[in-house]
């Protein structure tokens, strides 16, 4: 037997046939659908007069669109984008799809409501017409993005024309120094190998920091590589994996029945994992106790610095795109070349997204608030990654805690991570966001965002600039 | 349908590295259910004011670059976000396609579904292209896409096409109805991973019905 690397052997476990050398039609176990890039997928597929292959394998999340004002009922002002959300649930009650509504206790942002309720499970393909969909690696999934013509393919085939990537290896070693986490790691990896370079691969981390990471530590690693150009991320399940999801799984528990299901689910997910000799295309290694806490500084994720470092000066670069690509970042993020970092006064706060709206994410921000307030000044904004993660944090004190420093303790959803809702920042307002994507008007128009961990987007918004969390004296209850 | 052999056309050069789709097509040109109206989002910051008024100086603005319909940008083209309105948006304002020294996995997965042709070029080439591109306010710029080769006054350079794509392109394939082809052998896998794996059958529908309902 040739030696396969884990990406293969999820491949060919999901592979209904070779279509050529560079193709095959994969089956998806999981098709995950949002509001704004299914519909005109539904569309196609109702103009052709076919019907959802298999309905049981897909559910659609209420999430990019959707108001995250405090209150109760939520109602979707803007028309068009009410629309998209009563357009979903058409779709989804006329072809028996399973939805999470806008008005769903549940509902939240996609990839936080799909594996906190046990539907992602090692082993899994799981697609969603969303870049981020690469979160699920953390589980041993192979999770990855579609535009919205292959959202039709899905819903008509429950497979994909699926272009073969290949295989990468990150390994890390060492141990993250205290007041760093997995978010300042993948943005150290992305500003070392580059926004495209992961370009073309599956990508497996591995390594004893990936080990010691907890699963909610290890989606935002692999959300985020879709950052460096990743078609995907991979962590072979290991027992911390595999508890989280049993947790999660009551149809595998034991003691609610006794049918032998559950050894073989263990068998089979152990079994993936990367033969000991199997080859990677490109291999990296990082050590761990480099990481310091990262901080965005451009207008793309590679472009980020640790909180002690100086924004780049152009003119130290090579004529030519690199150059180019400095200067207009600056530009737009109103930055002087061989500035500190540390310091940069920000007038908003934005803590959430599929990257770090979990329950472990706000448990950090919490920590670095208790005992202070946000500066005069600053809005901060927290916007949990669903209605679970939010229950459980008002349970925990963690809301009190927060609307008592003077933050906003808001409703679920995507928010202004893309801003597609009505949480938009004005032009030249200076955020640090918790999210992915630092993109010129990611976040509204003129906004420049610094993407960060969400303790240091803690540390900034009670200071009311980029500060170094570590440097902040703990208090503790 | 087929689509002629060859795009010529006047070709605009946008000097952006990791130009990503949320600038292609910004947010506010996402709410519709379906595809029409995305011309106007198109590089909708780069292309018009704070205020909503065309920026003369930006490439696609002036007017020896009326018409345009192949752009010439820098690498990772089209990275970010997988929604494919940025490709709907670039066809619907004219353009027929992209040549970059590379592009986004997923816009370049979307282009191909839409017959938007995407051409990859080693960078000096892209770089050699816009500089003749920007001396002559726009080429023209001609692609044979059966002979795989770009040519411009004083360029002339091949460029590869997965033979899967070229059909793509040159036939406008119904790439659902082929795979539907195969549905009784998706059927029948899905039998046999199901009996391999039960914990993944209708793991939606079945997740949904345990959650219950939590309908507000």
């Amino acid at each position: 037997m040739i030696p396969r690397t884990l990406y293969r052997k999820l491949v060919d476990s999901h592979t209904v046939a070779r279509l050529d050398d560079d193709n095959v039609l994969l089956f998806c176990d999981l098709h995950l659908m949002n509001e704004y890039t299914s519909p005109q997928a539904f569309a196609g597929l109702h103009e052709q007069g076919r019907p959802v292959l298999m309905p049981g394998q897909n559910v659609a999340v209420v999430s990019h669109i959707i108001p995250t004002h405090p209150g109760a009922i939520r109602v979707i002002a803007d028309p068009a984008s009410a629309l998209q959300a009563s357009n979903l649930k058409a779709n989804c009650d006329r072809h028996g799809i399973a939805l999470f509504d806008t008005n769903d206790r549940l509902q939240g942002i996609e990839h936080v409501v799909a594996p906190e309720h046990g539907m992602i499970r090692p082993g899994m393909v799981v697609i969603c017409g969303d870049s981020h969909t690469t979160t699920y690696g953390a589980l041993g999934a192979l999770g990855f993005g579609i535009g919205t013509s292959e959202v039709e393919h899905v819903l008509a085939t429950q497979t994909l024309v699926y272009r073969l990537a290949k295989d990468m290896r990150i390994r890390v070693d060492g141990t993250l120094p205290a007041g760093t986490t997995a978010k300042d790691l993948v943005l150290m990896i992305i500003g070392r190998i580059g926004a495209q370079g992961a370009r073309g691969y599956v990508v497996e981390f591995c390594g004893s920091a990936i080990a010691s990471l907890s699963v909610e530590a290890r989606f935002t690693l692999c959300n985020m590589a879709v950052e460096a150009g990743a078609r995907g991320a991979l962590i072979a399940p290991d027992a911390t994996a595999i508890d989280y999801v049993l947790q999660r799984a009551p149809d595998l528990d034991e003691e609610l029945r006794d049918d032998g299901l559950r050894p073989q689910a263990l068998a089979a997910w152990r079994a993936l994992r990367s033969d000991a000799d199997a080859a990677f295309d490109v291999e990296h290694r990082f050590d761990a106790s480099d990481v310091a806490p990262h901080v965005t500084w451009g207008t793309s994720p590679d472009q980020v610095v640790p909180v002690g470092g100086r924004i780049p000066d152009p003119l130290e670069q090579p004529e030519g795109p690199a150059r180019r690509s400095t200067e207009q970042a600056l530009s737009y993020t109103r930055l002087e070349p061989r500035a500190p970092i540390e310091g940069t006064p920000i007038q908003h706060v934005f803590i959430g997204s599929c990257t770090n709206a979990r329950i472990e994410d706000l448990r950090a921000v919490a920590q670095v608030v208790r005992g202070r307030r946000v500066a005069d000044g600053v809005r901060a904004m927290v916007v949990p990654g669903s209605g679970a993660v939010k229950a459980q944090a008002e349970a925990e004190g963690i809301a009190a805690l927060l609307i008592d420093a003077g933050f906003e303790w808001r409703q679920p959803g995507c928010s202004m991570c893309l801003a597609m809702n009505d949480d938009v920042l004005e032009a030249g307002v200076r955020c640090a966001s918790t999210t992915n994507r630092n993109f010129e008007g990611r976040q509204g128009r003129g906004a420049i965002t610094h993407l960060m961990s969400p303790a240091m987007a803690a540390a900034a918004a009670v200071t009311g600039r980029i500060t170094d969390v570590r440097a902040l004296e703990r208090h503790h209850d | 349908m087929t689509e002629p052999l060859r795009i010529d056309g006047k070709a605009a050069a946008i000097r952006i590295e990791n130009l990503d789709t949320d600038q292609i097509m910004p947010k506010q040109f996402l709410r519709g259910i379906d595809k029409s109206g995305l011309a106007q989002g198109l590089l909708y910051d780069l292309r018009f004011d704070a205020r909503g008024a065309p920026r003369a100086e930006f490439v696609l603005n002036r007017p020896q670059y009326a018409g345009t319909s192949i752009l010439i940008g820098g690498s990772n083209f089209g990275c970010g976000s997988s929604r494919e309105h940025a490709v709907w948006g670039l066809q619907q304002y004219g353009i027929r396609a992209v040549i970059a020294p590379s592009f986004g996995e997923i816009f370049y997965s979307n282009a191909m579904n839409n017959r938007l042709l995407l051409v990859m070029l080693p960078p000096e080439q892209v770089a050699a292209l816009m500089e003749i591109v920007e001396a002559s306010d726009g080429g023209p710029v001609g692609i044979d896409i059966e002979a795989m080769r770009v040519h411009a006054e004083g360029f002339d350079a091949g460029f590869t096409l997965s033979a899967r794509h070229r059909e793509m392109f040159l036939q406008g394939l119904d790439i659902i109805g082929l795979s539907l082809a195969y549905r009784q052998q998706i059927e029948a896998f899905a039998e046999r991973r199901w009996a391999a794996e039960p914990w993944t059958r209708d793991i939606a529908a079945v997740t949904r019905r345990r959650l219950g309902d939590s309908a507000g």
